[in-house]
């Protein structure tokens, strides 16, 4: 007799062992499958409750930005609308958040006596230093975003992407991803992922969402479709 | 009711399933992509506003004007300036790289002071007030002993106010051994000296010649302004312009010349006078320039009445194709086709210098190749070679001497030549070794220890002097030596005028001006000196009344300044040099001088003796920067796997002569010369002559940084200094080797 048919043969009186013991606890232990049942509702609810209400904390850490700012104040003020302060250079480039420079227009000396304006003044005015701003809406560095093709080739509305952030009286918390270091606002405020308005979220599928509907723009002349080079370059 | 394995299965089946429906791994996996995307240690500029800031390149003595890309306050690219004069827009590898100079680590970042010996690399961080007090301090001293004379001085260009102000310093402090680092532009000068009689630079009208006969001259590598080179090289198709290259070796420059004329190396001179003596015994040469130009053609009565031959005679006696053919190794009838074509074109132009004009070269040499070019008339025409008068800025006023000063400066100096010296580096640096006694010396942008030939005898110099301050941006070979390091802001950095753009047909200067705000605690070393000659005091403070060097630069170039600081450079005038003023000699003529042209000084001899049986040349590349400014990393990848490769240089070698000593591609064999020898890989190339070795000049740095030290063979080191008669200055085109299994 071979070594295989030695094996073969142990294998198979193991396999009657095991079938005439699972035989004899059931009969005995009556009930314990809903012990079971129980343990595997226990387990899902941890996951669950990890997952959807404990993970999203763990994910983002909370920091306030370094000064309050009022949109919704400076909108009133400004002639221009958001392109007043967030506007475009004269070579066409985006200018972002404003540098300390556009501030110092107005607030070369303090204005009212907010103690956020006091603060702003002190530390950072009459200092000429930077304000450190978090930018919610800020891609991974592996993106190329125009805001020029955006709003000035295909005239989207600031909205369409960034809401009513200018309406807001405060800023609001910046949630930064411990992982990727960007904010929470790409991903969305919603954990799973759901949005009910084009801004609350603006992953690669948002972007091509828009851009799949519009064909306005074919990255790859072969295929006239979307390109990887439209954004990654 | 009993709690079992199966229960906890369950639990972790639970614990999986609900995984499954939570957010947790998508969010995950989306994060580390993102993450693995983003490595947050890769740099990035900052994000803001990009602008560009004009400036002159100084990484060559190209001068080609750039424009620097900047994201806020940091440079992203280099590129070319649009509608300079120089380069139009273009850059060359070099230039591009050189952001890599500023952020580098080989920069000098403060003022050090040497901890260990000398070489070790150990430094302590000083401040610029002490660096300056103690620099100041010992010369002060030297100067109570009365040895002001014993401080020289090297400056890595021989124009520019910044090196008009160290001269004026060592003057004012008592001591005449000032020199710069030498180059072609001092021979030409020689040249002009002699036969045009007065200080000038050449300028080749390359755009508008028609037949260029280039002997040696790596015009598509490196040579005089690359970009505009290059540029010129694609009309050059157009315009059906022929380029002769006459070299030993196949560079790329003879690879896209009309033809390749490989002669004996050395043996330059002899060709150009033989080619000038087809041209007159055919009667080829420009008649009217050579009645009414020019002194010298015929024999003549010389001063003290003696009959000398003139340079047709000469020529005629000498130079005959049979003659030469011996000597260079040429056929006669290809001797004699040359001169004709040469002489038949409507501007035809010959140049001298070999590779990029980093050596002297010989003067002899240099005269006979100009003489050629005087026999065609093409002098100060379209098309062929002017004498650019060197500009007279305006006057700096007089050095304030006191009593030290002026015995320092009657005592005798270094090199003793009857021209001007200060190009004699090498032979400064022998002096030295033969006992003449230098108590200290200052080094501003140069580095001898790397760029002389004969590395080794120039070390052993520099450990005879008890002090050596350097004022480098880098940690070059120089500064690594030195006692003491005064960091000099970076060309990006710094305001300067940079003169003249090598073999450009018009005088241009350029403005350097600061790009960036200086990246570490250095300063420019116009206001060190400045503050150095404050400490001093007394009339050495006198001689330099300016605030800063700024202020100076303001008071040499007040009238150009506002162009300057408008367009960034400035040209001389729109229109070429004619022949008015053009010849300041005794004769006002042009001038042959058959002096300069006997046999005993055409032929350079070179070091060794028949135990060494091959000849080892050194070459340039465009992909290497062979001077004070090292090869910036970028550009090393650039070279090629049959010069580099890992650490190890590659000697090009005739597969003929590998053949004879039994060596094969990549074979590691000892090279030896007289002067050292090192471990190189073989390369066979058929287009070298055999009997024939090449090395590239630009590897081998042993200083600097991990990315730049440590790759190759520095060929300086292999090769000895050999003086011109005349002018005394380096003209080694190459040194006797041989080559063993290694």
């Amino acid at each position: 007799m071979s070594k295989s048919d030695d094996k073969a043969q142990t294998v198979s009186e193991k396999a009657v062992e095991v079938s005439s013991s699972t035989r004899q606890s059931s009969s005995s232990d009556e009930g314990s499958g809903g012990i079971v049942v129980l343990f595997f509702f226990i387990g899902l609810a941890i996951s669950l409750i990890f997952g959807w209400m404990i993970f999203p904390k763990l994910l983002y850490s909370q920091k306030k930005q370094p000064i309050n700012f009022s949109h919704s104040l400076h909108n009133k003020l400004v002639s221009n609308g958001c392109e007043s302060c967030h506007f475009f250079r004269d070579d066409g480039s985006y200018s972002g958040v404003p540098k300390l420079a556009q501030c110092v227009g107005c607030h070369e000396e303090v204005q009212g006596d907010s103690p956020d304006e006091i603060e702003f003044v002190e530390k950072y005015v009459q200092k000429g230093i930077e304000v450190p701003w978090l930018v919610y809406a800020r891609q991974p560095d592996c993106v190329f975003f125009s805001h020029a093709a955006h709003v000035k080739t295909a005239k989207l509305d600031c909205k369409t992407c960034h809401g009513y952030i200018g309406e807001s009286e405060s800023l609001k918390t910046y949630y930064q991803n411990r992982i990727t270091g960007y904010s929470r606002d790409i991903w969305g405020e919603n954990i799973a992922g759901i949005k009910k308005n084009t801004w609350d979220r603006m992953k690669m599928d948002d972007c091509a969402e828009c851009h799949q509907k519009l064909k306005t723009s074919f990255g790859s002349v072969q295929t006239q479709k979307e390109g990887c080079f439209v954004c990654h370059k | 009711m009993k709690i079992d394995r199966r229960s906890f299965l369950a639990l972790g089946v639970g614990v999986v399933a609900g995984n499954a429906l939570s957010p947790v791994p998508a969010i995950l996996t989306d994060d580390i992509a993102i993450w693995t995307q983003n490595w947050p240690w890769v740099p990035v500029p900052e994000i803001g506003g990009s602008a560009y800031a004009d400036t002159t390149c100084q990484l060559c003595p190209g001068g080609c004007g750039i424009s620097v890309r900047k994201v806020e306050e940091r440079g992203v690219k280099i590129e070319g300036k649009k509608d300079h004069p120089v380069n139009n827009g273009g850059i060359c590898a070099l230039g591009l790289s050189g952001l890599q100079l500023l952020y580098g680590p080989t920069r000098v970042k403060t003022p050090l002071k040497r901890a260990g010996k000398r070489g070790e690399g150990k430094w302590i961080k000083i401040s610029w007030d002490q660096a300056i007090s103690e620099v100041a301090g010992k010369l002060n001293d030297l100067r109570s002993q009365e040895k002001a004379h014993t401080v020289a001085g090297i400056s890595g260009s021989s124009s520019g106010t910044m090196t008009e102000i160290f001269r004026r310093f060592l003057t004012a402090y008592g001591s005449a051994n000032f020199f710069h680092t030498p180059s072609i532009q001092d021979t030409y000068r020689l040249v002009f000296e002699f036969m045009h009689g007065k200080k000038a630079d050449p300028g080749f009208d390359i755009e508008n010649a028609d037949f260029i006969l280039s002997f040696g001259s790596s015009l598509l590598e490196g040579w005089g302004p690359p970009v505009r080179m290059l540029k010129a090289s694609k009309k050059w198709k157009d315009t059906a312009t022929k380029i002769i290259q006459i070299e030993p070796r196949l560079s790329r420059t003879a690879l896209k010349a009309e033809r390749w004329i490989p002669v004996t190396p050395g043996t330059e001179a002899v060709l150009a006078l033989s080619l000038c003596h087809v041209i007159i015994k055919e009667g080829l040469y420009n008649k009217d320039f050579l009645a009414n130009s020019t002194f010298g053609f015929e024999d003549y009565k010389a001063k003290n009445g003696e009959i000398k031959k003139g340079f047709k005679q000469l020529v005629m006696d000498d130079y005959s194709p049979e003659a030469a053919s011996k000597i260079t190794g040429l056929d006669p009838a290809a001797i004699i086709l040359l001169a004709r074509e040469f002489a038949k074109a409507s501007a035809p132009l010959a140049i001298f210098g070999k590779g990029q004009g980093i050596l002297p070269g010989s003067l002899s040499e240099a005269m006979a190749i100009h003489a050629l070019n005087a026999l065609c008339g093409s002098i100060n025409r379209k098309g062929g070679i002017f004498a650019l008068d060197v500009l007279e800025n305006k006057e700096l006023s007089e050095v304030a001497l006191d009593g030290i000063a002026e015995a320092g400066l009657k005592q005798h100096k270094l090199v003793e030549t009857p021209h001007n010296s200060s190009g004699c580096l090498n032979q400064a640096f022998s002096a030295i070794l033969k006992g003449n006694s230098v108590n200290a010396l200052l080094v501003l942008e140069a580095n001898p220890l790397y760029t002389l030939s004969d590395s080794k005898s120039v070390k052993d110099a520099f450990d005879r002097i008890p002090f050596i301050a350097s004022f480098s941006s880098f940690m070059d070979e120089t500064a690594q030596y030195a006692d003491m390091i005064l960091p000099n802001h970076i060309y990006l950095e710094r305001i300067e005028d940079v003169p003249l753009s090598m073999g450009f047909p018009k005088t241009v200067i350029g403005l350097s001006k600061p790009v960036f705000k200086p990246q570490y605690s250095t300063k420019h070393a116009g206001d060190t000196i400045l503050l150095i000659s404050k400490e001093l005091g007394g009339s050495i403070a006198d001689s330099f009344p300016w605030k800063n060097y700024e202020a100076c630069l303001q008071h040499v170039l007040s009238d150009k300044m506002d162009v300057l600081k408008k367009k960034g450079f400035w040209t001389a005038t729109d229109s070429f040099p004619d022949f008015k003023n053009a010849f300041r000699t005794a004769s006002a003529k042009f001038e042959f001088q058959t002096d300069s042209l006997s046999s005993d000084l055409v032929n350079v001899k070179i070091e060794g003796d028949e135990t060494y049986p091959l000849v080892l040349i050194p070459y340039e590349t465009i992909r290497l920067s062979t001077g004070y400014i090292a090869n910036p990393p970028f550009l090393t990848k650039a070279v090629e796997d049959t010069i580099l490769k890992g650490k190890d240089s590659f000697i090009e070698i005739n597969p003929k002569t590998a053949q004879a000593s039994g060596f094969s591609e990549a074979d590691m064999v000892l090279l030896q010369t007289p002067k050292g020898q090192a471990r190189v890989r073989v390369h066979l190339e058929e287009g070298i002559m055999p009997g024939i070795i090449a090395l590239p000049r630009g590897l081998g740095h042993t200083a600097y940084d991990n990315y730049i030290a440590d790759k190759g063979i520095n060929v300086n080191q292999l090769i000895g200094p050999v003086n011109d008669p005349v002018s005394g200055l380096d003209t080694a085109w190459g040194i006797r080797a041989k080559l063993s299994k290694a």
